[in-house]
């Protein structure tokens, strides 16, 4: 038996480049396109499809299309009408909102636009950010509404994008913490409270906006005593923070399972009592928790709020629509409706964008 | 002793409770006395019975014959009949849709893939009323007047009032053509069943597929010949402005029915896609290294694993479909809610008759919920 | 030993996954009846060897001939192939929406195409060889690991396959089951089933393999009888591997 062996030294081959064949345009093409018989008829069907359909979309949208001048410039067959919009885009944006008034919309927007930018980019703390949604609130309802200083505007007056994004925006802001209740009482072992919340949760679920729209617009005036009426624009707000807080309640529900009863157990045992260790402890990881989901619930109620225009509010949607009424402009639908889809669209993909990286983050960050 | 302290500590407790019913009561209680004053203020009757006073509302599409001089409460029903069958056909044909757009997101091809991802992002991304507006509008417009209208197939009339089809009307004969379908799924049945038992008897089965096809189609289709093709059609004419005769499909349920297929479609897509992609990889691994064939690696475990994950979520969207269906009444399609704005209208009854949708709607979500549920249970993987 | 028949033949195996060379010129022959124990640190490659095995990987280079056919991406030679050589994973991978009877009986059935009841007398019968049989109404959630993965054996065994891979299959069980699962293994290995095993268990190596072969950096650094491999390993980078793994 040799005790001495010389123990070898291994040193690894070195590492050769992949072949052609497995790298580069061709294998790729192959791999993902062609790899089989049903795929590469896939393909040239998916292909054939796209070329039926994406040229003459292309010419009517950006090669014929008429981008400036009146309504006589704009023929009903041929391209797309884009003047309509250039024509209309102020109604469309802020509805009738009085045109020597229009920096304030402006402003707001600009504001709106700012706090989103704080928001998204993460550059300040949390608790700040709590402050300035509710501030930003304050300043755009006054700024748009007017009194305290500045000539009032009707609310008879508000639309466009403007009324869709503000009734969302305070649609989601007030039926939060009123969410937040109902999930905390329906997970009250006191029966008195939970049995009304899981009532009211599951009822608002179980039907459509429209009938609560309904209801607040047409049933509320009913309720309320005779010197008590509110406008409508006011009552559609009501419906709508009603109709969230019933969502926002099952999403934050959510979330409460998913914090551990060991968090519960470890405060309790620390001596907080039981409001210090919901407030505190469970509260902030449930929402932590369930972030990704609440602005999905944001896009959700950003989208149903194209709904008001059946109770006679014209907001984006409804002014498009609206618009292409006008005697002058007959038959632009299409351009409306697309101009639309594209803003409810940019808005809403950048909504989700942010959700998905917000779930990409995990729970911790923040603070 | 203990009683009391008993009670001391539970005082709170139902001090809380007691002081929230009672706030809920109170509340409660004013609505309705301020309800009453209004309604005797504006003069609006209160109660049901308006429900059998004659509507005279028009209404030009509904499942069962109706006249503008039926009821109020017969044009409710005629509206509540659409939402359900409108509601229906949107959820089998949706289900199909997504399943192929579910499928396509995970599929190895780069294209279809994409594809189905463009498909999925924009659906989500836009507002259901926006969709339908835009199919609504594009079929209205896009469509030719009833005088030039397009003519696919002989006899089919596509126009901007909508889809004119003849409409069959079966004669006498016709009853041994259903008889003979209804044998030939018997006999498909039975032939599924003795191709079960042949495979577990000897490891080949028989190929039902193409043998049940033949049977469905060509039992009855023998029957039609030999009882002289008792069929006839009321075939749409055009007389003046419009067609009468045949049968048709309006723009405004062509438009509702595709707008909420091809929305939901996009959602029950991404529940089969995160089925599947739910599925553990080795799954995949341990069914090839087995050697079953792909379609086999599919059927047998890919697809009844995805199917479970799948079930909660798709549940919400059909109840979400359902409640989506309301939005006719933007378009014009007499659903409930469209017939029951008209009569509010009208009347201005709306209590009643909000009270009545949210009845109808809770139904239809509380029989679909249970429906699901005991789908669910009757699918769940059994753990320890 | 009398020279057998060689069942895995691998010449110049190169596979990249996407520009990372991860298996560089691979050479190995396993004979019929011959236990391989192939161990070496993690990354090396010696999972994905062995799934090239059965063509779970496809290699970019080189050929590998198993039971007399290549592999390539023919699939009437892949099916031949797949129901010859049986694979244990590390996660054994039970369908668990069907029963363990149920697992056991797919292959056959559906492959193999065999009747059902010799299929479950069949199944029944590898049941009983890993001492589980009356779990067979059983689903796979409701088994321990150590369970699952000799459930996981009998539905290899029941395609009645000339070859067996294991990959890595004891390294997700608790302690205590590993023994359960290794003396299953070592009664096939006694039966003189070929196997090629990666693993971490070098009891199972000592007992049982007829050559240990050690991989790194994705190449064969050496290859040895066990006695040899364990006593007197060439290379530095085997002892080092030797010393961590032997610690406890």
């Amino acid at each position: 038996m040799n005790q001495e062996q010389k123990t070898l030294v291994f040193t690894p081959t070195p590492a050769a480049p992949a072949p052609i064949a497995a790298t580069g345009v061709i294998h790729w093409l192959r791999k993902n396109l062609f790899s089989s018989w049903t795929n590469s008829i896939l393909t040239v069907l998916c292909i054939a499809l796209l070329a039926k359909g994406i040229p003459p979309l292309i010419s009517w949208a950006f090669i014929d299309a008429v981008w400036t001048g009146g309504p006589e410039m704009c023929t009903n067959d041929g391209g797309a009408c884009w003047a309509f919009i250039g024509a209309k885009y102020r109604i469309l944006l802020v509805g009738t909102y009085p045109p020597d008034l229009i920096w304030r919309p402006i402003a707001s927007g600009l504001l709106f636009v700012g706090v989103i930018a704080a928001t998204v980019s993460g550059c300040c703390k949390n608790r700040y950010l709590i402050g300035l949604w509710p501030l930003l609130f304050v300043i755009a309802l006054w700024l748009i509404g007017g009194g305290a200083g500045l000539a009032e505007v009707d609310q008879s007056m508000w639309g466009g994008l403007m009324l869709s994004l503000g009734l969302a925006a305070v649609g989601i802001l007030l039926s939060i913490p009123f969410g937040i209740l109902l999930a905390l009482g329906r997970q009250s072992k006191m029966v008195g409270i939970s049995t009304p919340c899981i009532g009211f949760i599951e009822l608002i679920r179980g039907v459509p906006l429209i009938t609560i729209l309904f209801m607040a617009s047409v049933m509320m005036p009913l309720f309320l005593p005779e010197d008590m009426q509110i406008n409508n624009l006011l009552r559609v707000q009501i419906g709508i923070i009603l109709f969230s807080s019933a969502y926002i309640a099952e999403v934050v529900r959510g979330g409460l399972q998913a914090v551990s009863s060991g968090q519960t157990d470890a405060a309790k045992a620390l001596g907080l009592s039981k409001w210090m260790v919901t407030l505190f402890i469970v509260l902030p990881q449930a929402l932590r928790h369930v972030l990704p989901a609440l602005i999905g619930r944001c896009i959700a109620l950003f989208k149903d709020t194209s709904l008001v225009i059946i109770v006679g509010l014209l907001d984006f949607l409804g002014m498009a629509k609206a618009a292409s009424q006008d005697q002058v402009w007959l038959g632009h639908d299409a351009e409306g409706y697309a101009f639309c889809a594209v803003m409810y669209w940019c808005i809403c993909f950048g909504m989700s964008r942010y959700g998905r990286s917000l779930e990409k983050r995990g729970p911790k960050k923040n603070n | 002793m203990s009683l009391t302290s008993d009670l001391k500590n539970q005082l709170p407790v139902i001090l809380i409770q007691t002081l929230v019913i009672g706030v809920v009561i109170y509340v409660a209680l004013q609505l309705f006395y301020n309800t009453q004053a209004n309604l005797e203020a504006r003069n609006i009757a209160s109660g049901f019975d308006f429900m059998s006073v004659e509507g005279g509302l028009p209404i030009n599409d509904t499942l069962l014959p109706y006249e503008p001089a039926d009821t109020y409460g017969y044009a409710f029903l005629m509206g509540a009949l659409n939402t359900i069958f409108v509601s229906i056909i949107a959820i089998v044909l949706s289900t199909i849709l997504g399943v192929i757009v579910g499928c396509a997101r995970v599929s190895t091809n780069w294209l279809v893939a994409k594809l189905g991802a463009v498909y999925v992002e924009i659906l989500r991304n836009i507002p259901l009323l926006l969709t339908l507006f835009f199919c609504y509008s594009v079929v209205l417009v896009s469509l030719p007047h009833p005088r030039e209208s397009l003519v696919p197939f002989e006899d089919i009339f596509i126009n901007n009032r909508g889809i004119f089809l003849p409409r069959p009307e079966f004669q006498d004969g016709m009853t041994w053509v259903f008889v003979a379908l209804a044998v030939a799924i018997a006999g498909s049945i039975f032939l599924f069943r003795k191709s079960k038992q042949l495979r577990d008897a000897t490891g080949k089965g028989l190929h039902t597929g193409w043998i049940s096809l033949a049977l469905c189609v060509g039992l009855p289709g023998l029957a039609f010949l030999m009882t002289g093709q008792p069929i006839t059609f009321d075939m749409p004419v055009l007389k003046g402005f419009n067609f009468k005769g045949g049968m048709v499909l309006r723009p405004e349920f062509s438009a509702l029915l595709i707008g909420l297929i091809m929305y939901t479609a996009a959602f029950i897509g991404e529940n089969v896609r995160s089925g599947i992609q739910s599925v553990d990889k080795g799954q995949l691994d341990a069914a090839k290294a087995l050697g079953l064939k792909p379609s086999l690696v599919m059927r047998k475990v890919i697809l009844p694993q995805t199917l479970r994950v799948c079930i909660p979520a798709t549940t919400n969207d059909y109840a979400s479909l359902v409640k989506n269906s309301s939005l006719a009444v933007a378009i014009g399609y007499p659903d409930m809610v469209s017939v029951g704005g008209t009569i509010i209208g009208q009347n201005d009854q709306a209590i009643e008759i909000i009270g009545l949708w949210m009845a109808v709607y809770l139904t239809i979500n509380l029989i679909i919920s249970l429906s699901m549920n005991w789908f669910n249970s009757k699918v769940q993987v059994v753990e320890r | 030993m009398e020279s057998q028949k060689v069942v895995i033949d691998v010449k110049g195996l190169n596979k990249w996954y996407g520009d990372f060379h991860v298996l560089k010129n691979i050479d190995l022959q396993v004979r019929k009846g011959e236990r391989i124990v192939i161990c070496g640190p993690s990354g090396s490659g010696k999972s994905t060897l062995i799934r090239c095995m059965n063509r779970l990987e496809h290699h970019q280079e080189g050929t590998i001939i198993v039971d007399g056919t290549e592999l390539t991406g023919n699939l009437k030679g892949l099916e031949k192939i797949r129901k010859e050589v049986g694979m244990v994973f590390q996660n054994f991978n039970l369908f668990p929406h069907m029963t363990v009877l149920e697992n056991l009986t797919l292959a056959p059935i559906w492959v193999r195409k065999m009747p059902k009841k010799e299929a479950e007398k069949i199944a029944m019968h590898y049941l009983g060889r890993v001492r589980i049989a009356e779990q067979a109404k059983k689903y796979p959630g409701q088994l321990s690991g150590g369970q699952q993965q000799r459930v996981a054996i009998a539905r290899a065994l029941c395609m009645n396959p000339n070859i067996l891979l294991f990959d890595e299959p004891t390294s997700a069980l608790d302690p205590e089951m590993i023994k359960e699962v290794l003396d299953v293994m070592i009664e096939l290995a006694e039966e003189n089933m070929t196997m090629v095993c990666v693993t971490h268990e070098m009891g199972f190596a000592r007992t049982v393999a007829d050559r240990v072969i050690f991989m790194d950096y994705g190449e064969i650094v050496e290859q040895n009888s066990p006695e040899e491999f364990f006593s007197n390993p060439q290379y530095d980078r085997t002892k080092l591997f030797l010393s961590q793994i032997l610690q406890h």
